[in-house]
């Protein structure tokens, strides 16, 4: 059940304050609990960007961030993402209303346009580590593939979470621990475009601007 | 379903008593993609152009990047003011405020740290990790 479209039904004053409600419903908890844990993410990015940050200039004579970025991939990368989390976006909305096209599409165009960022991610670090940029060649080095990478690494598990989600849903169809499931993925898929967003202003477009 | 008023869950669509007028959902995601292309391209824009004084970029960079992250909290994550929505936002709070302990007192104590380390040359270390 949509508990949001539920209270919206009761009248304000007619319903106990939470104090007096008992626990809230698992819907509630879960994606509560899930938001805890993505804020203790962001915290690690967090630690990962401070050392970017503090070993953006030590280069050790190696190539700086200005002669390796390409920054037409990391617009399209961008657009990539940014994309894919307003289908994810869509798809919660075919959820919520039970419209089971309308969330495999939502499914299929997001995971398309994650793949499609992996790849030409993957890509830019096959790149850079042929002309001998490698994490070992210096700190900056080190402390780029350490940030891209663990961002990366998250978009992957994302992707095979999402997989199983649908492999899920459509065995079980919407019951509601699939739901909790399914909006802890969007929360999950929606905080990696936030961190997207500090990745591709912090270690590219300053990068490439300093 | 439920008979008492509970907290929102974090992602899930405000409560329709609180905003009678509330736009549709679909509108509120396209809004949000909307704005934070706009962001985005004029970040891309921003670091790429000349006109700018160069001084300037980064800050501006900064502060077009916050910004992205607040319309992405507001419009794909629904983080509101709302009386319903304060464990998010004081949870979210916590982790803003934890965040910017890291990154300012990290930055912060190896700048210190980095004026204070003097090579026998005389000098400063930051000169020496550059070559």
């Amino acid at each position: 059940m949509n508990i949001a479209t539920a209270i919206d039904s009761v009248p304000l004053e007619a319903l106990p304050s939470a104090s007096e409600a008992g626990p809230a419903p698992k819907r509630i908890v879960v994606a509560y609990g899930f938001w805890i844990f993505l804020l203790s993410d962001i915290v690690m990015f967090a630690a990962l960007f401070a050392s970017y940050a503090v070993l953006v200039r030590s280069t050790a004579g190696g190539p700086s961030g200005a002669q390796l970025f390409n920054q037409a991939t990391v617009a399209i990368e961008t657009a990539c993402l940014l994309v894919s989390s307003y289908t994810c976006g869509l798809m919660s909305l075919a959820i919520n209303s039970r419209n089971r096209v309308g969330m495999y599409l939502g499914a299929v165009i997001t995971f398309a346009l994650g793949a499609a960022f992996l790849t030409l991610e993957i890509g830019e670090f096959a790149d850079m580590i042929a002309r001998g940029a490698t994490p070992q060649r210096s700190a900056f080095l080190s402390a780029f593939f350490t940030l891209v990478g663990c961002h990366g690494l998250h978009v992957t598990l994302g992707l095979i979470w999402l997989i199983v989600m649908m492999v899920q849903a459509s065995v079980f169809g919407f019951a509601a621990r699939v739901q909790h499931r399914l909006l802890c993925f969007s929360l999950f898929w929606h905080a990696l475009d936030i961190v997207w967003v500090g990745v591709f202003t912090v270690v590219y477009l300053m990068g490439v601007s300093s | 379903m439920t008979e008492a008023r509970h907290e929102r869950a974090p992602g899930d669509k405000p409560s329709r008593e609180m905003h009678p007028s509330a736009p549709s959902e679909f509108l509120v995601y396209t809004i949000g993609l909307f704005v934070a292309v706009l962001l985005t391209a004029t970040s891309f824009w921003a670091a790429n152009t000349t006109l700018l004084w160069p001084g300037g970029v980064f800050l501006g960079l900064a502060v077009l990047a916050i910004t992205q992250m607040g319309i992405h909290l507001v419009f794909f994550l629904h983080i509101t003011s709302g009386p319903e929505s304060t464990n998010n936002v004081l949870a979210l709070a916590f982790g803003v405020l934890i965040v910017f302990v890291v990154v300012a007192g990290t930055m912060w104590i190896v700048a210190d740290m980095n004026a204070n380390m003097t090579m026998p040359s005389g000098e400063p270390m930051s000169m020496r990790m550059q070559h």
